[in-house]
């Protein structure tokens, strides 16, 4: 079986190579040129100098965490659901986890203007009971920022988690069960430590996608809330900034890159991967 | 204990769908949204009508719109094939390379997945501007195949790994050359994974923002920016009835797709 696979390979080696490393080894090395023509660290420089940029570094990476922890809030039941649910309701789960994601993200961010909007469910509800005094837009923060990414991002969580548990044999829990622990404790010690290897890994999809979701961070959080996917798009398309865009790109690819490697290593930490 | 039980079975279902409720809320809301038969976004709508959907395929009104639906709909079949043509046949020789070899291609294959597409696009913008490429069509379908490919990749590759190597050898043995092999025999068993990715690359290249945004021109609008533009500027109710447009096509989609794509089976 280890016979004649370069040839089937080689096109598709060819076109990330050239497409896609390339590119990234350009980027780089535009990151390090000066206006002037020379190489050097000044856009690096000037970037750290600079307390807006640092600010928009720091609640980008915020707003990445805030996902994950509400995206594994909201997630849990359902990942719970799914252990207990019979196969035809896992598969009607796993549809209606599956719609969503493949539901374009600009509709989506659509829908959530509809729900949040003045004239939406939610704020009629919140005047009629007396919390707000009239309805009124509850768009252009930071809470409904987390709350509309946490809506779209939570099937990447979802779906590596059900995949694990899909594949893990349930004589365990009756195992647990005979032993005489409670649902509590067999969620605890049983199904919870099952699910690490899943969840950890959407822990790295929904980071990276919260973190760089250029539509959704835009329509929602309003031109007062800015992160750096529109820092680098207004670097790019209103200044024609691009070497200090390419810097900011690259603090960007660096820092959630870091981030996500050190989520992605205590997946394969021995005392969880010996789960999975 | 049976105190425990009853409230863990009250937390698990009560809270369980509800979550689930929450992740398919929007997609109800849009598609209710689309019928409405008022003027603003007003939920839930006072009247039902098609008005959004005659104003949407007004050949006049929503020109505009349908040549961005039109540019959308060449990008992402171009990409389709583009992904067919290069990840396709890279799944399958990726199952049969030496270990070694593959602990560097795969990650090498995979990786634009896990890169923000927006990085990507401004790399691809720069790059291209070096070798004095401009923004263009091609250029944005180039990029859609390279962020896009590795979706087609992974879903061939789940089949691939599970091809009865007997039935290639039989073919060989019967002296069927490796390439006509691999046309009529490995081709045809590998049209669910095919399918599956054709979907997901398709859907994907008709939703991207970030990467359409830095490679394509002024004059190629595409779909996504057009309804970002038009919710940015005057919340118009076309983007309802685009909206359920799209949801529709989802929903067709999954339905033919839903038994390749159960993450058991892909993952």
């Amino acid at each position: 079986m280890t016979r004649g696979g370069i040839p089937f390979v080689a096109p598709m080696l060819a076109l990330s190579i050239a497409g896609f490393l390339v590119p990234l080894v350009v980027l780089a090395a535009f990151s390090f040129s000066d206006p002037a023509g020379g190489f050097g660290m000044a856009n690096y420089v000037k970037l750290f100098a600079d307390p807006l940029a640092l600010q928009v570094l720091f609640d980008t990476l915020a707003l990445g965490f805030k996902v994950v922890a509400s995206t594994t809030l909201i997630g849990l039941p359902i990942i719970l659901l799914f252990w207990h649910a019979g196969p035809r309701e896992r598969s009607l789960i796993v549809f209606l986890t599956l719609l969503p994601m493949l539901v374009s993200n600009v509709v989506r961010t659509f829908a959530w203007i509809v729900i949040l909007g003045r004239q939406g469910p939610v704020s009629q509800t919140l005047a009629q009971l007396g919390f707000i005094p009239a309805p009124r837009s509850l768009l252009f923060n930071e809470t409904a920022v987390v709350v509309v990414l946490s809506q779209i991002e939570l099937p990447l969580l979802l779906l590596p988690v059900m995949a694990v548990l899909s594949r893990t044999d349930r004589s365990l829990v009756s195992a647990a069960e005979t032993l005489g622990a409670g649902p509590w404790r067999i969620l605890a010690t049983v199904i919870l430590p099952l699910a690490a290897p899943g969840i950890l890994a959407g822990w790295v999809l929904v980071f990276a996608s919260a973190t760089t979701s250029y539509v959704t961070q835009s329509v929602i959080g309003g031109a007062r809330h800015i992160y750096l996917p529109q820092y680098i798009y207004r670097e790019v398309g209103v200044l024609f900034q691009w070497p200090s865009a390419a810097a900011i790109a690259f603090v960007l690819l660096a820092t959630t890159g870091i981030i996500m490697a050190a989520m992605a290593m205590l997946a394969r930490h021995p005392r969880l991967a010996s789960h999975g | 204990m049976a105190n425990g039980d009853r409230l863990y079975r009250a937390v698990v279902f009560g809270l369980g769908w509800l979550a689930v409720a929450f992740m398919v809320a929007p997609v109800a809301v849009g598609l209710v949204m689309s019928f409405t038969a008022g003027q603003t976004l007003k939920f839930p709508p006072d009247g039902f009508s098609l008005r959004w959907y005659t104003a949407l395929f007004d050949p006049v009104r929503s020109a505009p719109i349908h040549t961005a639906i039109w540019n959308s709909l060449q990008i992402a079949v171009l990409t389709v094939l583009g992904a067919f043509l290069f990840a396709m046949p890279a799944a399958y020789g990726a199952t049969r390379l030496k270990g070694k070899v593959s602990a560097i291609v795969e990650p090498l294959m995979l990786a634009p997945l896990v890169l923000p597409t927006l990085v990507y696009g401004l790399a691809a913008l720069i790059a291209f501007s070096n070798i004095g490429l401009r923004p263009s069509l091609p250029l944005v379908v180039l990029g859609h195949v390279v962020v896009f490919g590795p979706l087609m990749y992974r879903a061939c590759i789940a089949i691939a790994q599970r091809l009865d190597p007997s039935l290639e050898e039989a073919s060989t043995l019967l002296g069927v050359g490796a390439f006509m092999t691999f046309l009529r025999i490995t081709l045809p068993l590998m049209v669910p994974g095919i399918l599956a990715g054709a979907f997901l690359v398709f859907m994907q290249s008709l939703d991207n923002v970030s990467v359409s945004l830095f490679l394509a021109d002024a004059r190629t609008s595409v779909l996504p920016l057009r309804m970002f533009q038009m919710i940015e500027e005057s919340l118009d109710v076309r983007v309802a009835a685009i909206s359920g447009v799209l949801i529709g096509v989802v929903f067709v989609g999954l339905f033919f797709a839903r038994r390749v794509l159960e993450p058991a089976r892909s993952a």
